[in-house]
Protein backbone atom coordinates (compact mmCIF):
# COMPACT_ATOMS: atom_id res chain seq x y z
CA UNK A 1 0.00 0.00 0.00
CA UNK A 2 3.10 2.33 1.18
CA UNK A 3 4.31 1.86 -1.93
CA UNK A 4 1.70 1.64 -4.14
CA UNK A 5 2.31 3.84 -7.78
CA UNK A 6 -0.57 5.59 -6.96
CA UNK A 7 0.67 6.85 -3.48
CA UNK A 8 3.84 7.52 -5.02
CA UNK A 9 2.34 9.71 -7.81
CA UNK A 10 0.38 11.30 -4.51
CA UNK A 11 3.55 12.22 -2.66
CA UNK A 12 4.88 13.42 -6.43
CA UNK A 13 2.20 16.01 -6.58
CA UNK A 14 2.55 17.07 -2.80
CA UNK A 15 5.70 18.07 -3.24
CA UNK A 16 5.10 19.96 -6.74
CA UNK A 17 2.62 21.83 -4.67
CA UNK A 18 5.24 22.64 -2.00
CA UNK A 19 8.03 24.08 -3.95
CA UNK A 20 5.06 25.92 -5.81
CA UNK A 21 4.46 27.54 -2.06
CA UNK A 22 8.31 27.96 -1.62
CA UNK A 23 8.10 30.24 -4.28
CA UNK A 24 4.85 32.21 -3.31
CA UNK A 25 6.83 32.66 0.48
CA UNK A 26 9.44 34.36 -1.20
CA UNK A 27 7.50 36.53 -3.81
CA UNK A 28 5.04 37.69 -0.91
CA UNK A 29 7.68 39.91 0.89
CA UNK A 30 8.79 41.43 -1.98
CA UNK A 31 5.23 42.01 -2.95
CA UNK A 32 4.13 43.37 0.41
CA UNK A 33 7.53 45.57 0.91
CA UNK A 34 6.85 47.57 -2.75
CA UNK A 35 3.12 47.69 -1.83
CA UNK A 36 3.96 49.30 1.47
CA UNK A 37 6.19 51.60 0.40
CA UNK A 38 4.10 52.68 -2.44
CA UNK A 39 1.69 53.46 -0.58
CA UNK A 40 2.92 54.88 3.00
CA UNK A 41 5.58 56.56 0.60
CA UNK A 42 3.77 58.46 -2.14
CA UNK A 43 1.08 60.36 0.43
CA UNK A 44 4.79 62.31 1.62
CA UNK A 45 5.48 63.30 -2.06
CA UNK A 46 5.40 66.95 -2.98
CA UNK A 47 8.26 69.29 -4.32
CA UNK A 48 8.37 70.58 -0.61
CA UNK A 49 9.50 67.20 0.70
CA UNK A 50 11.87 66.72 -2.43
CA UNK A 51 13.79 70.07 -2.52
CA UNK A 52 13.40 71.18 1.34
CA UNK A 53 15.92 69.98 3.79
CA UNK A 54 15.42 68.51 6.89
CA UNK A 55 13.97 71.78 9.00
CA UNK A 56 11.28 72.61 6.30
CA UNK A 57 10.52 69.00 7.10
CA UNK A 58 12.17 67.80 3.21
CA UNK A 59 14.10 65.08 2.30
CA UNK A 60 16.09 67.23 -0.64
CA UNK A 61 19.45 67.15 1.47
CA UNK A 62 19.54 63.75 1.29
CA UNK A 63 18.85 62.79 -2.02
CA UNK A 64 21.39 65.45 -2.93
CA UNK A 65 23.76 63.59 -0.37
CA UNK A 66 22.82 60.51 -1.90
CA UNK A 67 23.64 61.76 -5.48
CA UNK A 68 26.58 63.33 -4.33
CA UNK A 69 28.27 60.42 -2.21
CA UNK A 70 27.16 58.20 -5.30
CA UNK A 71 28.76 60.10 -7.73
CA UNK A 72 32.19 60.13 -5.85
CA UNK A 73 32.18 56.74 -5.15
CA UNK A 74 32.03 55.91 -8.93
CA UNK A 75 34.89 58.23 -9.59
CA UNK A 76 37.02 56.11 -7.31
CA UNK A 77 35.53 52.76 -7.85
CA UNK A 78 34.78 52.69 -11.91
CA UNK A 79 38.31 53.32 -13.42
CA UNK A 80 39.93 51.80 -10.43
CA UNK A 81 37.71 48.35 -10.84
CA UNK A 82 37.68 48.00 -15.24
CA UNK A 83 41.64 48.35 -15.07
CA UNK A 84 41.38 45.94 -12.47
CA UNK A 85 38.75 43.38 -14.29
CA UNK A 86 41.15 44.00 -17.21
CA UNK A 87 44.20 42.94 -15.61
CA UNK A 88 42.53 39.97 -14.25
CA UNK A 89 41.00 39.01 -17.93
CA UNK A 90 43.51 39.76 -20.28
CA UNK A 91 46.68 39.16 -18.31
CA UNK A 92 47.17 35.85 -18.03
CA UNK A 93 46.50 33.23 -15.29
CA UNK A 94 48.95 33.28 -13.40
CA UNK A 95 48.91 32.49 -9.24
CA UNK A 96 49.25 36.08 -8.94
CA UNK A 97 45.64 36.97 -10.87
CA UNK A 98 43.88 33.86 -9.70
CA UNK A 99 44.80 35.00 -5.70
CA UNK A 100 43.50 38.28 -6.67
CA UNK A 101 40.61 36.91 -7.94
CA UNK A 102 39.66 34.48 -4.87
CA UNK A 103 40.60 37.79 -2.76
CA UNK A 104 38.40 39.95 -5.50
CA UNK A 105 35.46 37.27 -4.75
CA UNK A 106 35.41 36.97 -0.94
CA UNK A 107 35.55 41.09 -1.08
CA UNK A 108 32.70 40.95 -2.82
CA UNK A 109 31.18 38.66 0.04
CA UNK A 110 32.07 40.89 2.52
CA UNK A 111 29.76 42.81 5.12
CA UNK A 112 29.41 46.02 4.20
CA UNK A 113 29.62 46.79 8.06
CA UNK A 114 33.38 45.90 7.90
CA UNK A 115 34.03 48.35 5.51
CA UNK A 116 32.28 50.96 8.25
CA UNK A 117 34.25 49.90 10.72
CA UNK A 118 37.74 49.84 8.74
CA UNK A 119 37.15 52.94 7.36
CA UNK A 120 36.05 54.60 10.73
CA UNK A 121 39.47 52.54 12.79
CA UNK A 122 41.50 54.26 10.11
CA UNK A 123 40.12 57.41 10.77
CA UNK A 124 40.88 56.99 14.16
CA UNK A 125 43.89 56.15 13.70
CA UNK A 126 45.33 58.61 10.61
CA UNK A 127 42.88 61.37 10.41
CA UNK A 128 42.57 61.85 14.48
CA UNK A 129 39.84 64.37 15.15
CA UNK A 130 40.88 66.44 11.79
CA UNK A 131 37.84 68.14 9.94
CA UNK A 132 38.07 65.53 7.23
CA UNK A 133 37.61 62.37 9.48
CA UNK A 134 33.76 62.69 9.68
CA UNK A 135 33.12 63.61 5.80
CA UNK A 136 31.94 63.04 2.78
CA UNK A 137 35.02 61.92 1.22
CA UNK A 138 35.71 59.40 3.90
CA UNK A 139 32.07 58.08 3.12
CA UNK A 140 33.15 57.94 -0.37
CA UNK A 141 36.32 56.00 -0.28
CA UNK A 142 34.54 53.74 2.34
CA UNK A 143 31.44 52.98 -0.30
CA UNK A 144 34.11 52.21 -3.00
CA UNK A 145 35.77 49.56 -0.96
CA UNK A 146 32.37 47.94 -1.63
CA UNK A 147 31.98 48.63 -5.32
CA UNK A 148 35.47 48.23 -6.80
CA UNK A 149 35.23 44.80 -6.05
CA UNK A 150 31.97 44.32 -7.51
CA UNK A 151 32.92 45.97 -10.67
CA UNK A 152 36.15 44.08 -10.62
CA UNK A 153 34.31 40.99 -10.87
CA UNK A 154 31.55 41.74 -13.15
CA UNK A 155 34.33 43.68 -15.75
CA UNK A 156 36.18 40.45 -15.92
CA UNK A 157 33.33 38.31 -16.23
CA UNK A 158 31.93 40.28 -19.86
CA UNK A 159 35.31 40.79 -21.03
CA UNK A 160 36.01 36.87 -20.59
CA UNK A 161 33.04 37.10 -23.17
CA UNK A 162 34.90 38.77 -26.07
CA UNK A 163 35.74 35.81 -28.53
CA UNK A 164 39.60 35.74 -29.17
CA UNK A 165 39.43 36.01 -32.46
CA UNK A 166 38.61 39.72 -32.38
CA UNK A 167 42.10 40.44 -30.31
CA UNK A 168 44.05 38.03 -32.60
CA UNK A 169 42.69 40.52 -35.77
CA UNK A 170 43.97 43.62 -33.70
CA UNK A 171 47.36 42.45 -32.88
CA UNK A 172 47.34 40.89 -36.53
CA UNK A 173 46.59 44.18 -37.55
CA UNK A 174 49.72 45.61 -35.71
CA UNK A 175 48.16 47.07 -32.66
CA UNK A 176 49.77 46.91 -29.55
CA UNK A 177 48.06 44.94 -26.76
CA UNK A 178 47.08 48.39 -24.61
CA UNK A 179 45.64 49.53 -27.62
CA UNK A 180 43.87 46.36 -28.53
CA UNK A 181 42.96 45.94 -25.04
CA UNK A 182 41.27 49.57 -24.95
CA UNK A 183 39.83 50.56 -28.76
CA UNK A 184 38.70 46.60 -29.38
CA UNK A 185 38.28 44.65 -26.49
CA UNK A 186 36.11 47.54 -24.06
CA UNK A 187 34.21 48.80 -26.59
CA UNK A 188 32.99 45.63 -27.73
CA UNK A 189 31.91 44.71 -24.18
CA UNK A 190 30.69 48.23 -23.37
CA UNK A 191 27.11 46.98 -22.39
CA UNK A 192 28.46 44.13 -20.04
CA UNK A 193 30.39 47.18 -18.59
CA UNK A 194 27.80 49.23 -18.14
CA UNK A 195 25.38 46.41 -16.61
CA UNK A 196 27.78 46.41 -13.58
CA UNK A 197 28.71 49.85 -13.28
CA UNK A 198 24.71 50.37 -13.02
CA UNK A 199 24.65 47.14 -10.55
CA UNK A 200 27.49 48.63 -8.56
CA UNK A 201 25.49 51.71 -8.36
CA UNK A 202 22.49 50.25 -7.14
CA UNK A 203 23.90 48.51 -4.58
CA UNK A 204 25.76 51.28 -3.51
CA UNK A 205 23.23 53.74 -3.18
CA UNK A 206 21.35 50.94 -0.88
CA UNK A 207 24.20 50.93 1.48
CA UNK A 208 23.85 52.63 5.04
CA UNK A 209 26.13 50.49 7.50
CA UNK A 210 29.03 51.97 6.33
CA UNK A 211 27.74 55.64 6.10
CA UNK A 212 26.92 55.18 9.91
CA UNK A 213 29.99 55.65 11.22
CA UNK A 214 31.51 57.85 8.25
CA UNK A 215 29.44 60.46 7.10
CA UNK A 216 27.03 60.10 10.18
CA UNK A 217 23.86 61.83 8.45
CA UNK A 218 23.05 65.73 7.97
CA UNK A 219 20.17 68.16 8.30
CA UNK A 220 21.35 70.63 5.94
CA UNK A 221 22.30 70.67 2.32
CA UNK A 222 26.28 69.49 1.47
CA UNK A 223 28.57 71.99 2.56
CA UNK A 224 31.81 70.73 1.17
CA UNK A 225 34.07 67.44 1.12
CA UNK A 226 35.31 68.23 4.44
CA UNK A 227 32.09 68.29 6.21
CA UNK A 228 29.04 65.58 7.32
CA UNK A 229 26.40 65.03 4.41
CA UNK A 230 22.88 63.43 4.63
CA UNK A 231 21.64 60.35 2.54
CA UNK A 232 18.81 58.93 1.61
CA UNK A 233 19.21 55.32 3.58
CA UNK A 234 20.26 57.09 6.61
CA UNK A 235 17.86 59.36 6.47
CA UNK A 236 15.27 56.38 6.24
CA UNK A 237 16.77 54.64 9.33
CA UNK A 238 17.18 57.43 11.59
CA UNK A 239 13.43 58.45 10.60
CA UNK A 240 12.31 55.02 11.38
CA UNK A 241 13.52 54.83 15.33
CA UNK A 242 12.12 58.38 15.78
CA UNK A 243 8.59 58.04 17.74
CA UNK A 244 6.65 60.53 16.22
CA UNK A 245 4.30 59.69 13.00
CA UNK A 246 5.23 62.61 10.80
CA UNK A 247 8.99 61.86 11.32
CA UNK A 248 8.06 57.88 10.13
CA UNK A 249 6.01 59.14 7.40
CA UNK A 250 8.78 60.49 6.41
CA UNK A 251 11.21 57.78 6.34
CA UNK A 252 8.37 56.03 4.36
CA UNK A 253 8.82 58.81 1.43
CA UNK A 254 12.77 58.68 1.54
CA UNK A 255 12.27 54.28 1.22
CA UNK A 256 10.19 55.46 -1.91
CA UNK A 257 12.72 57.42 -3.92
CA UNK A 258 15.19 55.02 -2.87
CA UNK A 259 13.45 52.30 -3.49
CA UNK A 260 12.64 54.27 -7.20
CA UNK A 261 16.35 54.68 -7.78
CA UNK A 262 17.65 51.29 -7.28
CA UNK A 263 14.70 49.65 -8.89
CA UNK A 264 15.06 51.35 -12.17
CA UNK A 265 18.95 50.86 -12.13
CA UNK A 266 17.50 47.10 -11.85
CA UNK A 267 15.71 47.51 -14.78
CA UNK A 268 17.66 48.96 -16.59
CA UNK A 269 20.51 46.23 -16.11
CA UNK A 270 17.58 43.89 -16.97
CA UNK A 271 16.91 45.90 -20.56
CA UNK A 272 19.96 46.45 -21.58
CA UNK A 273 21.10 42.82 -21.20
CA UNK A 274 17.99 41.76 -22.98
CA UNK A 275 18.83 43.86 -26.10
CA UNK A 276 22.29 41.69 -26.14
CA UNK B 1 58.92 51.48 -28.38
CA UNK B 2 56.23 48.89 -28.64
CA UNK B 3 58.02 46.74 -26.04
CA UNK B 4 57.64 49.51 -23.69
CA UNK B 5 54.06 50.49 -24.20
CA UNK B 6 52.79 47.42 -23.29
CA UNK B 7 54.98 47.15 -20.15
CA UNK B 8 53.80 50.22 -19.23
CA UNK B 9 50.14 49.29 -19.19
CA UNK B 10 50.74 45.87 -17.77
CA UNK B 11 52.60 46.97 -14.61
CA UNK B 12 49.86 49.76 -14.44
CA UNK B 13 46.61 47.41 -14.85
CA UNK B 14 48.55 44.97 -12.73
CA UNK B 15 48.84 47.12 -9.85
CA UNK B 16 45.61 48.72 -9.99
CA UNK B 17 44.27 45.56 -9.51
CA UNK B 18 46.51 44.79 -6.45
CA UNK B 19 43.79 46.93 -4.99
CA UNK B 20 41.45 44.11 -3.71
CA UNK B 21 44.68 42.87 -1.95
CA UNK B 22 45.56 46.26 -0.52
CA UNK B 23 41.44 46.54 0.81
CA UNK B 24 42.28 42.76 2.45
CA UNK B 25 45.02 44.65 3.77
CA UNK B 26 43.83 47.31 5.26
CA UNK B 27 40.51 45.64 6.78
CA UNK B 28 43.10 43.58 8.52
CA UNK B 29 45.21 45.91 9.85
CA UNK B 30 43.45 48.71 11.10
CA UNK B 31 41.15 46.60 12.56
CA UNK B 32 43.77 44.31 14.45
CA UNK B 33 45.66 47.86 15.29
CA UNK B 34 42.59 49.27 16.19
CA UNK B 35 40.87 46.64 18.45
CA UNK B 36 44.95 46.16 20.15
CA UNK B 37 44.14 48.08 23.54
CA UNK B 38 40.98 46.02 24.50
CA UNK B 39 43.00 42.63 23.08
CA UNK B 40 46.13 43.81 25.17
CA UNK B 41 43.75 44.60 28.73
CA UNK B 42 41.45 41.15 28.41
CA UNK B 43 42.86 39.07 26.16
CA UNK B 44 40.71 35.94 24.89
CA UNK B 45 38.16 37.31 27.49
CA UNK B 46 37.47 39.94 24.89
CA UNK B 47 35.91 36.86 22.74
CA UNK B 48 34.67 34.84 25.74
CA UNK B 49 33.35 37.63 28.46
CA UNK B 50 29.90 38.55 28.64
CA UNK B 51 29.83 41.82 30.02
CA UNK B 52 29.77 45.13 28.11
CA UNK B 53 29.98 48.04 30.16
CA UNK B 54 31.16 51.55 28.89
CA UNK B 55 31.24 53.25 32.59
CA UNK B 56 34.59 55.48 32.44
CA UNK B 57 37.28 53.87 34.67
CA UNK B 58 35.69 50.51 35.14
CA UNK B 59 34.77 49.35 31.48
CA UNK B 60 34.96 45.83 30.85
CA UNK B 61 33.87 44.44 27.55
CA UNK B 62 33.08 40.72 26.11
CA UNK B 63 31.57 39.73 23.12
CA UNK B 64 30.41 36.02 23.53
CA UNK B 65 26.34 37.66 23.84
CA UNK B 66 27.08 38.78 20.38
CA UNK B 67 28.83 36.19 18.98
CA UNK B 68 26.22 33.74 20.18
CA UNK B 69 23.66 36.11 18.76
CA UNK B 70 25.19 36.28 15.25
CA UNK B 71 25.13 32.10 15.65
CA UNK B 72 21.45 32.33 16.32
CA UNK B 73 20.01 34.68 14.33
CA UNK B 74 21.71 33.48 11.49
CA UNK B 75 21.05 29.58 13.22
CA UNK B 76 17.26 30.54 12.32
CA UNK B 77 17.77 32.08 8.96
CA UNK B 78 19.38 29.37 7.50
CA UNK B 79 16.35 26.76 8.67
CA UNK B 80 14.13 28.77 7.39
CA UNK B 81 15.66 29.85 3.85
CA UNK B 82 17.24 27.19 3.02
CA UNK B 83 14.61 24.85 2.49
CA UNK B 84 12.34 27.51 0.79
CA UNK B 85 15.78 27.98 -1.60
CA UNK B 86 15.79 24.73 -2.48
CA UNK B 87 11.95 24.22 -3.38
CA UNK B 88 12.50 27.51 -5.48
CA UNK B 89 15.18 26.30 -6.99
CA UNK B 90 13.91 22.78 -7.68
CA UNK B 91 10.37 24.86 -8.81
CA UNK B 92 12.38 26.66 -11.64
CA UNK B 93 14.31 24.27 -12.80
CA UNK B 94 12.12 20.79 -12.62
CA UNK B 95 8.64 21.96 -12.76
CA UNK B 96 7.83 25.58 -13.89
CA UNK B 97 6.55 25.54 -17.32
CA UNK B 98 9.27 27.53 -19.63
CA UNK B 99 7.37 31.04 -19.24
CA UNK B 100 7.70 31.28 -15.98
CA UNK B 101 10.87 30.46 -15.16
CA UNK B 102 12.33 33.76 -16.62
CA UNK B 103 9.97 35.74 -14.54
CA UNK B 104 9.74 34.10 -11.05
CA UNK B 105 13.61 33.94 -11.31
CA UNK B 106 13.50 37.94 -12.08
CA UNK B 107 11.45 38.10 -9.13
CA UNK B 108 13.76 36.20 -6.69
CA UNK B 109 16.57 38.24 -7.50
CA UNK B 110 14.85 41.13 -6.80
CA UNK B 111 14.67 40.60 -3.37
CA UNK B 112 18.39 40.97 -3.31
CA UNK B 113 17.92 44.40 -4.98
CA UNK B 114 16.20 45.88 -2.17
CA UNK B 115 18.75 47.83 0.51
CA UNK B 116 18.76 46.48 3.75
CA UNK B 117 17.94 49.31 5.08
CA UNK B 118 14.30 48.98 3.65
CA UNK B 119 13.56 45.78 5.12
CA UNK B 120 14.19 47.05 8.46
CA UNK B 121 11.82 49.32 7.82
CA UNK B 122 8.94 47.05 6.53
CA UNK B 123 10.08 44.74 9.50
CA UNK B 124 9.91 47.52 11.76
CA UNK B 125 6.15 48.64 10.51
CA UNK B 126 4.49 45.48 8.83
CA UNK B 127 7.08 42.90 9.32
CA UNK B 128 7.10 42.62 13.18
CA UNK B 129 3.56 42.88 13.39
CA UNK B 130 2.48 39.83 11.26
CA UNK B 131 5.71 37.74 13.50
CA UNK B 132 3.55 38.65 16.69
CA UNK B 133 0.39 38.32 15.35
CA UNK B 134 0.61 34.94 14.07
CA UNK B 135 3.59 33.19 14.70
CA UNK B 136 5.26 34.37 17.55
CA UNK B 137 1.52 34.55 20.12
CA UNK B 138 0.65 31.34 19.08
CA UNK B 139 3.92 29.61 19.36
CA UNK B 140 4.45 31.06 22.85
CA UNK B 141 0.88 30.01 24.02
CA UNK B 142 1.34 26.07 23.00
CA UNK B 143 5.14 26.21 23.72
CA UNK B 144 5.88 28.60 26.05
CA UNK B 145 7.18 25.50 28.36
CA UNK B 146 10.12 24.83 26.09
CA UNK B 147 12.90 27.46 27.27
CA UNK B 148 13.65 28.72 23.79
CA UNK B 149 10.69 29.76 23.39
CA UNK B 150 10.05 31.50 26.82
CA UNK B 151 9.34 35.06 27.39
CA UNK B 152 6.56 37.57 26.12
CA UNK B 153 6.73 37.98 22.16
CA UNK B 154 6.92 41.57 21.56
CA UNK B 155 8.37 40.90 17.80
CA UNK B 156 11.98 43.12 18.41
CA UNK B 157 13.66 40.20 19.28
CA UNK B 158 15.71 37.08 17.69
CA UNK B 159 13.28 35.23 15.78
CA UNK B 160 11.98 38.38 13.89
CA UNK B 161 15.58 38.98 13.04
CA UNK B 162 16.62 35.47 11.84
CA UNK B 163 13.41 35.38 10.37
CA UNK B 164 13.64 38.89 8.12
CA UNK B 165 17.14 37.44 7.44
CA UNK B 166 15.80 33.79 5.95
CA UNK B 167 13.97 36.69 3.04
CA UNK B 168 17.28 38.36 2.77
CA UNK B 169 19.41 35.27 2.23
CA UNK B 170 16.86 33.18 -0.27
CA UNK B 171 17.84 34.89 -3.77
CA UNK B 172 21.87 33.88 -2.78
CA UNK B 173 21.04 30.48 -1.69
CA UNK B 174 18.32 29.88 -4.20
CA UNK B 175 20.22 31.66 -7.55
CA UNK B 176 23.44 29.55 -6.80
CA UNK B 177 21.10 26.23 -6.14
CA UNK B 178 19.52 26.52 -9.47
CA UNK B 179 22.80 27.01 -11.16
CA UNK B 180 23.82 23.62 -9.17
CA UNK B 181 20.78 22.06 -9.96
CA UNK B 182 20.59 22.29 -13.73
CA UNK B 183 24.31 21.30 -14.07
CA UNK B 184 23.10 17.85 -12.84
CA UNK B 185 23.51 16.48 -16.40
CA UNK B 186 20.46 15.00 -18.33
CA UNK B 187 21.64 11.43 -18.26
CA UNK B 188 20.88 11.01 -14.56
CA UNK B 189 17.86 12.24 -14.90
CA UNK B 190 16.60 9.39 -18.19
CA UNK B 191 18.71 7.43 -16.13
CA UNK B 192 16.23 7.28 -13.23
CA UNK B 193 13.09 8.01 -14.74
CA UNK B 194 13.61 5.10 -17.14
CA UNK B 195 13.47 3.04 -14.07
CA UNK B 196 10.17 3.65 -12.91
CA UNK B 197 11.06 7.01 -10.64
CA UNK B 198 8.31 9.86 -10.28
CA UNK B 199 9.60 13.03 -10.37
CA UNK B 200 10.04 13.45 -6.48
CA UNK B 201 12.25 10.61 -6.35
CA UNK B 202 14.16 11.56 -9.33
CA UNK B 203 14.88 14.92 -7.27
CA UNK B 204 15.53 13.10 -3.78
CA UNK B 205 17.36 10.58 -4.61
CA UNK B 206 19.67 11.61 -7.70
CA UNK B 207 19.45 15.41 -8.36
CA UNK B 208 19.87 16.44 -5.08
CA UNK B 209 22.75 13.62 -4.38
CA UNK B 210 24.20 14.29 -6.88
CA UNK B 211 24.29 18.36 -6.32
CA UNK B 212 24.78 18.01 -3.02
CA UNK B 213 28.43 19.83 -2.46
CA UNK B 214 27.04 22.72 -4.46
CA UNK B 215 24.25 23.02 -2.54
CA UNK B 216 25.89 22.59 0.57
CA UNK B 217 28.18 25.98 -0.62
CA UNK B 218 25.24 27.43 -1.53
CA UNK B 219 24.02 27.14 1.99
CA UNK B 220 27.35 28.62 3.28
CA UNK B 221 27.36 31.94 0.70
CA UNK B 222 23.58 32.27 2.35
CA UNK B 223 25.37 31.98 5.71
CA UNK B 224 27.98 34.51 5.28
CA UNK B 225 25.24 36.98 4.00
CA UNK B 226 23.19 36.33 6.92
CA UNK B 227 26.43 36.63 9.41
CA UNK B 228 27.03 40.16 8.09
CA UNK B 229 23.55 41.53 7.26
CA UNK B 230 23.53 44.44 9.08
CA UNK B 231 20.71 46.91 8.83
CA UNK B 232 17.70 44.95 9.15
CA UNK B 233 18.83 43.04 11.78
CA UNK B 234 19.82 46.39 13.72
CA UNK B 235 16.33 47.57 13.99
CA UNK B 236 14.65 44.55 14.73
CA UNK B 237 16.57 42.24 17.16
CA UNK B 238 15.85 44.57 19.98
CA UNK B 239 19.33 45.71 20.40
CA UNK B 240 20.28 44.21 24.16
CA UNK B 241 23.62 44.47 25.68
CA UNK B 242 25.32 42.96 28.10
CA UNK B 243 24.10 39.78 30.31
CA UNK B 244 20.54 40.69 28.79
CA UNK B 245 21.64 39.95 25.52
CA UNK B 246 22.63 36.34 26.05
CA UNK B 247 20.70 34.59 23.61
CA UNK B 248 18.70 32.40 26.01
CA UNK B 249 14.95 32.45 24.26
CA UNK B 250 14.30 33.46 20.93
CA UNK B 251 11.54 35.71 21.74
CA UNK B 252 14.06 37.71 23.76
CA UNK B 253 16.10 40.86 22.55
CA UNK B 254 19.07 40.33 21.11
CA UNK B 255 21.99 41.30 19.62
CA UNK B 256 24.49 40.51 16.98
CA UNK B 257 28.21 41.60 16.26
CA UNK B 258 27.09 43.59 13.27
CA UNK B 259 23.95 45.27 15.05
CA UNK B 260 26.13 46.05 18.47
CA UNK B 261 28.21 47.80 15.84
CA UNK B 262 25.69 49.96 14.31
CA UNK B 263 23.73 50.18 17.31
CA UNK B 264 26.43 51.42 19.68
CA UNK B 265 29.25 52.72 17.88
CA UNK B 266 28.47 56.54 17.86
CA UNK B 267 27.07 56.02 21.23
CA UNK B 268 31.50 55.24 22.10
CA UNK B 269 33.07 57.89 24.84
CA UNK B 270 35.94 56.86 24.93
CA UNK B 271 38.75 55.79 22.76
CA UNK B 272 38.90 52.41 24.92
CA UNK B 273 35.40 51.84 23.84
CA UNK B 274 36.06 52.69 20.33
CA UNK B 275 38.70 50.14 20.67
CA UNK B 276 35.99 47.69 21.82
CA UNK B 277 33.57 48.17 18.70
CA UNK B 278 36.30 47.50 16.29
CA UNK B 279 37.10 44.73 18.32
CA UNK B 280 34.10 43.52 17.28
CA UNK B 281 34.58 44.61 13.89
CA UNK B 282 37.58 42.45 13.87
CA UNK B 283 35.22 39.05 15.61
CA UNK B 284 32.82 39.70 12.50
CA UNK B 285 36.22 39.73 10.06
CA UNK B 286 36.98 36.67 11.06
CA UNK B 287 34.17 34.53 11.43
CA UNK B 288 33.26 36.07 7.46
CA UNK B 289 37.20 35.44 6.48
CA UNK B 290 36.61 31.61 7.83
CA UNK B 291 32.90 31.16 6.29
CA UNK B 292 34.24 32.80 2.82
CA UNK B 293 37.44 30.98 2.16
CA UNK B 294 35.37 27.45 3.34
CA UNK B 295 32.63 28.71 0.73
CA UNK B 296 35.29 29.02 -1.56
CA UNK B 297 36.76 25.78 -1.74
CA UNK B 298 33.55 23.72 -2.05
CA UNK B 299 32.52 26.12 -4.71
CA UNK B 300 35.91 25.75 -6.64
CA UNK B 301 35.76 21.80 -6.31
CA UNK B 302 32.34 21.27 -7.15
CA UNK B 303 32.39 23.74 -10.87
CA UNK B 304 35.85 21.85 -11.38
CA UNK B 305 34.49 18.76 -11.18
CA UNK B 306 31.47 19.81 -13.39
CA UNK B 307 33.49 21.19 -16.35
CA UNK B 308 33.60 24.79 -15.08
CA UNK B 309 31.00 25.77 -17.56
CA UNK B 310 29.10 28.28 -14.48
CA UNK B 311 31.69 30.62 -13.32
Amino acid sequence: MINSYGFRKLKNRLFFVLCAVCVVIAVVPLASILFEVAIRGAPQLSITFLTANASKGGIGHAIQGTLIIVGLTSIIGIPIGILSGVYLSEFGNNRYTQSLRTINNMLTQFPSIIVGITAYALIFNILGSSKWAFSTLTGAVALSFIMIPIITRTTEESLKLVPNTLREASLALGAHKWRTTLSVVLPTTKTGLITGILLAVARVAGETAPLIMTIQGSRYFFRGLNGRIAALPLEIWTNSLQPYPEAQAQGWGAALILIIIVLTLNIAVRLASRRE
Amino acid sequence: MRFTGDKVFKVLVAVIAASALAILIITGYTLSVGSMPVLQKFGLNFFFGQQWSPAAGREIFGLLPYILGTLATSGIALLIGVPLSLGIAIFLVEMAPRSLRVPISYLVELLAAVPSVIYGLWGLFVFRGFMVTYIETPISKYLGWIPIFSGEPGGLDIFTAGAILAIMIIPTVASISKEVISSVPNSIREGAYSIGATKWEVIKRWVISYGRSGIFGAVILGLGRAVGETMAVTMLIGNATSFSAMPTSLFNPGQTLSSLIASGILDASSPFAYSAYIGAGLALLFMSLIINVGAHFVMTRVFKVKGGAIE
